[in-house]
């Protein structure tokens, strides 16, 4: 870890990723409050299928800290860590959780369709699909002569798509404002990269369409920060797209519900933590002490338990309006 | 309604009538601009974007790779930071390598954002057959767009319309998808229906989507069609008027909104219903115009209607073969003469 780096940017990455995980551990709770004894994945308050990002903050809030709202994020079905780190909404986008009338979408979208025109953010449930028109919003910045970027994200398991090799081409020919982010988890839900995937490192794969590619090993925020630095300033001075791939880790289910009885690694899967391993290091480099660490918490814990509120006290969309939003 | 500021008219082809109402609207707007395969030097290998390169230049007139789910999903990322692009699958045939972004995006993030993000953006396409091009470049396929929410759908039949529903197709604030006919595009290269060049009204010429025109009126018998098909029918229609038969022939224009009233309207008339359509006949338009016909009232119906549309088969490549399956004159000439007991 750098001891070089600003220690305020440092600061603001851990509180980042323990917003983040403070917001998932609660939606975790709420989603299952109400489906016990037995799981119903339609039940609750939270209906329906539920990727939380737990294990996999250091990718958001490290690359997120480059951004500001005028760039896009276009996320995947596991949209959480990115949406809060990009600054969206936390109140509108739980409400939109919840399915409630004050949600980003008026309860039309759901978890895995979060639009925030305000900030630029959207999300995919389709794999890799996100990343077309995340080069059409780079395509936007760039004829209007602006320096905003886009950064679209997908999962290891996206880099055996088309969408993902013929947005490659596309952004590199066009030399768009686009940095690609592939977060590698190790599983495309059940099945292992290794079963999946015919190259060690999905990083590589840039170099077929003639742009920089790295990769981040150790889920390490500081290196994600570092690579993902790089790659905006790129994309903001003319220089085109970049591709970061980064070794994160799915530390819950691909959703909740999912038993993970295929996982072999899932023993070992909580000392690999990113945020307690952070927080060590912040702490022995004395960035930070222990009242700081349970302030990072306490704040957090009031933003999201405020937006939780938010969301339940928002009324449930009328039927009657069931056709509304189909046209423009 | 169509709305026409000035009156002189020009005879174009649908190709050019459709170039011209794209290069207004370029002028008028610059976030509208171009993308596609072969658009740019070549001008679209069935004439839709001729010259436009040589007008706007390559920012706005861009050649893309032949990477349909790459362009069409950049399309959509642009339309939703405010630009308004016209992209073009070459032919409708294509579309089962991009329908993801076509459908789970184009269609629908207007709707999940909660009307929030909108998405003004232009899916131009080639349909039909009749030319022996085989089962993947002959298909109309405007059935499948229509059945998916959050797309509108323009079939224009002649170049007025061609150019008044591409500019209110430009102009709109939803994903239209504009699916035009080979067969009247006016190209060189095949036989020409010869509706296919016709008079296009100068000045700002807007054919509003979702309204029928009834080219031509009738008393005995509705013939319901779009695209191609309007010609046959009044081909036909004009043979049989003089024999007595009074045939009314309804140009849809567009499927998404569709003219129902116009058709009800009509029918409740005539008593008689023939549907023309050149897609594939189950699960699709004909079946959807009988269903609304029969939610509103079955009787005004005098007889069973009649279907003319492709039979449930591929679109084969022999003549002989390919013109058994489309909706020929005789076959439509057939049904008029079922419908009116002749």
């Amino acid at each position: 870890m750098s001891a070089s780096m600003e220690a305020q940017v440092r600061r603001d990455l851990f509180d980042q990723m323990v917003l983040i995980r403070t917001y998932e551990e609660a939606v975790l709770r709420e989603y299952h409050a109400d489906k016990k004894p037995a799981f119903d994945i339609g039940a609750g308050l939270i209906p329906g299928e539920m990727h939380l990002s737990a294990g996999q903050e250091p990718v958001a809030a490290g690359v997120c800290a480059h951004l500001t709202t005028d760039d896009a994020v276009t996320a995947t079905h596991r949209p959480h860590h990115f949406a809060i780190a990009h600054g969206v909404d936390l109140q509108a986008m739980t409400a939109e959780i919840f399915g409630r009338v004050d949600g980003l979408g008026k309860g039309r979208g759901g978890h895995m369709h979060l639009f925030d025109p305000a900030t630029h953010f959207s999300c995919s449930g389709i794999i890799a699909e996100g990343y077309p028109p995340a080069a059409g919003q780079a395509l936007a910045f760039k004829r209007r002569g602006t320096d905003r970027v886009a950064v679209a994200v997908t999962g290891e398991g996206a880099a055996n798509q088309g969408a993902f090799h013929e947005t490659l081409n596309l952004a590199a020919l066009w030399k768009l404002p686009v940095v690609f982010i592939v977060e590698d988890n190790d599983w495309g839900i059940s099945v292992p990269r290794s079963a999946s995937t015919s190259v060690a490192d999905n990083a590589a794969r840039a170099a077929s369409y003639g742009m920089p590619g790295v990769r981040v090993e150790d889920n390490a925020v500081e290196a994600v920060y570092a690579a993902a630095g790089e790659a905006v300033e790129r994309a903001r001075n003319g220089g085109g797209p970049s591709l970061i791939e980064v070794h994160t880790l799915r530390l819950w289910g691909h959703f909740e519900g999912d038993a993970q009885g295929y996982r072999a690694d899932l023993e070992g899967v909580p000392g690999k933590d990113p945020i307690p391993t952070y927080e060590a290091v912040l702490l022995e480099q004395g960035v930070i002490d222990d009242a700081a660490v349970a302030a990072s918490r306490k704040n957090a814990s009031e933003v999201v338990e405020a937006a939780i509120a938010f969301a339940k006290a928002s009324a449930e969309p009328d039927p009657a309006t069931v056709l509304d939003h189909v046209f423009a | 309604m169509t709305t026409t500021t000035e009156q002189p008219t020009r005879r174009l082809n649908t190709a050019k009538a459709m170039v011209e109402a794209i290069a207004a609207e370029m002028e008028r707007d610059e976030n509208v601009f171009v993308l596609g395969e072969d658009v740019g030097a070549y001008g679209g290998i069935f004439s839709s974007t001729t010259g436009l390169l040589d007008r706007f230049g390559p920012d706005r007139v861009l050649d893309t790779p032949i990477s349909e789910t790459g362009f069409i999903g950049a399309a959509i990322g642009a339309a939703t930071e405010g630009l308004r692009p016209i992209v073009e699958l070459m032919f409708v045939d294509f579309f089962g390598v991009c329908m993801d972004q076509i459908y789970n995006h184009m269609a629908k993030i207007h709707f999940e954002s909660g009307g929030n993000v909108t998405v003004p953006m232009v899916l131009m396409t080639a349909v039909g057959g009749g030319y022996s091009d085989g089962a993947q470049h002959s298909q109309c396929l405007w059935g499948t767009f229509a059945h998916l929410p959050g797309m509108k759908v323009v079939v224009p039949s002649n170049p007025a319309d061609a150019a008044g529903l591409m500019t209110a197709a430009i102009r709109d604030d939803n994903p239209v998808v504009f699916m035009f006919h080979k067969g009247i595009q006016g190209l060189p290269w095949m036989a020409k229906n010869r509706r296919s060049v016709g008079p296009v009204p100068t000045g700002d010429h807007v054919v509003e989507i979702g309204k029928a025109a009834t080219p031509r009126p009738g008393s005995d018998v509705t013939v319901v069609t779009l695209s191609l098909s309007v010609h046959h029918a009044l081909d036909v229609a004009e043979e049989l008027a003089g024999d007595g038969i009074d045939a009314e022939v309804i140009d849809l224009r567009s499927i998404v909104p569709m003219d129902t009233e116009a058709i009800i309207e009509s029918v409740t008339r005539t008593g008689h219903l023939v549907i023309v359509d050149e897609d594939y006949q189950s699960f699709g338009l004909s079946g959807e115009i009988a269903a609304r016909i029969a939610e509103h009232d079955p009787t005004i119906l005098k007889a069973p209607i009649s279907r003319v549309a492709v039979p449930d088969v591929p679109i084969p490549y022999a003549r002989p073969l390919e013109y058994a399956a489309l909706p020929t004159p005789a076959r439509i000439k057939a049904a008029i003469l079922q419908q009116t007991g002749r």
